[in-house]
């Protein structure tokens, strides 16, 4: 048992880890305070578009949405970084995965944010129209909020595993809290900085699941 | 070289095509093996833990939250590499196939054991006494009142985390396991040319582009009624 403990969780490595670990664990932080918006940005676009109801542009922004959601994002990630080069292209690496990360993303978000602006009866926005209010009036005042406070548990829901797949980042090398893990663990030959990244994950990360199943046990109770 | 051929040249190359097809294939084969054996035992382990949790043993549904939890709550690449390069400290070593499985089965597992959970909760309480003072027992009320209504309202919800979490295959090729991904990119090293990831991501659109569209089938087929 001692021994089993002093390799999970060997003090003396802990300590010499923390401060890269910790870095790692800023740099999911940034990333994801960079993923999560530029996603939710563009899954609001894409429903807003689809609102219009431009039957060509629907039947491309289904086919974008579709695409996206089929397609592995560690292949995308990979694509775009190993890919590019061959085409003499020189994509930073933070570049690379943002743009990676947004293509997936904001197809999530665009299907969320489309299922609560449909979830508002047409009546609304007949009746918004009537009293004056302009298109985009009528759609950020009177569809969006209630659309957003509909799909809300599925938005917290994509958020989280946004978050989660920012660990993808590592195989790119990005030096986010997996990939500084690993390098610790290599260069250790102990797991340790891996069961301390998984639980800096489980710290970072249980609370959003805890608010997840209060809110969606609220929408079945409210039902 | 102009850009146009470059671009053609690196990604669209017919040659490095053809060398590259039988290996992606059989990475190919690797994935969907992979893919249905997590579909089957995530989803089964996901189904019993929802119905052990239905009996509202306290002790037992402590275990059965923290668990969902812990795997909702942790990456499913951070649970692949904890069982393969962490696990083999205590002396039990993992393949990259068993590993890639058995973290995806625990993500699907925790998931699908709240779909079901949720599903188990819509169903009204007065089905269950209604049932339980038939004469059915707390099992067969289960079996045969709840649960046939209970999955038809998890359909749409599940597809979607089964889509999710077999796409999530790719990332064995973190332990280098033989799947699509890993078969093309190191044939992608190998020939010096992206073509071969051209076609890995071809095989992966080929394989997942109808599940997408038959998810979107079933959402509106078996919606919530409301």
């Amino acid at each position: 048992m001692d021994a089993l403990l002093l390799n999970f969780f060997n003090p003396e490595i802990a300590a010499k880890v923390w401060p890269f670990l910790l870095q790692g664990f800023w740099t999911t932080l940034l990333l994801s305070a960079i993923v999560v918006p530029l996603g939710l940005a563009g899954g609001l676009a894409i429903a807003v578009l689809h609102s219009l109801h431009i039957r060509w542009l629907n039947w491309l922004l289904i086919a974008y949405v579709d695409f996206f959601r089929a397609f592995p994002p560690l292949v995308l990630l990979i694509f775009l970084y190993f890919g590019t080069p061959f085409l003499g292209l020189d994509i930073p690496k933070l570049a690379a995965v943002a743009f990676g990360f947004l293509l997936n993303t904001s197809s999530y978000y665009g299907e969320i944010f489309r299922a609560g602006i449909e979830s508002i009866p047409a009546g609304q926005t007949a009746a918004a129209r009537s009293t004056g209010l302009g298109r985009w009036q009528t759609l950020t005042f009177v569809v969006l909020p209630q659309a957003v406070r509909n799909v809300l548990p599925d938005l917290v829901s994509n958020t989280l595993e946004v978050i989660k797949l920012t660990t993808l980042a590592s195989v790119v090398a990005l030096p986010e809290l997996l990939n500084n893990a690993r390098q610790a663990q290599a260069l250790t030959y102990n797991p340790t900085p891996i069961v301390i990244a998984a639980l800096m994950y489980l710290a970072l990360l249980w609370p959003i699941v805890r608010l997840l199943s209060r809110l969606e046990h609220r929408s079945v109770g409210g039902r | 070289m102009g850009a146009w051929d470059r671009f053609v040249f690196s990604f669209f190359n017919a040659d490095i095509a053809m060398q590259a097809l039988p290996l992606v294939a059989k990475g190919f084969v690797v994935t969907v093996q992979l893919a249905l054996a997590v579909i089957v035992a995530g989803t089964l382990g996901g189904l019993v833990l929802a119905m052990l949790r239905s009996f509202g043993v306290r002790p037992l549904n402590w275990l059965i939250i923290a668990f969902a939890d812990v795997m909702r709550a942790l990456p499913p690449l951070v649970v692949i590499i904890l069982l393969f390069f962490a696990l083999p400290y205590t002396g039990v070593s993992l393949g990259a196939f068993m590993a890639t499985w058995l973290a995806l089965t625990l993500v699907l597992c925790a998931f699908a054991e709240e779909i079901f959970w949720a599903g188990i909760l819509a169903v009204p309480r007065g089905q269950w006494e209604a049932a339980r003072s038939t004469g059915l027992s707390r099992l067969q009320t289960l079996a045969h009142v709840v649960l046939p209504q209970a999955v038809r309202m998890t359909v749409p919800p599940l597809t979607n985390r089964v889509i999710a979490t077999t796409k999530g295959t790719a990332l064995g090729s973190v332990v280098a396991l033989s799947e699509i991904l890993n078969q093309s990119s190191s044939a992608a090293s190998l020939a010096g040319n992206a073509t071969p990831l051209t076609v890995g991501a071809a095989a992966y659109l080929l394989l997942f582009l109808p599940v997408v569209i038959l998810g979107r089938w079933v959402e509106t087929r078996y919606a919530w009624r409301k």
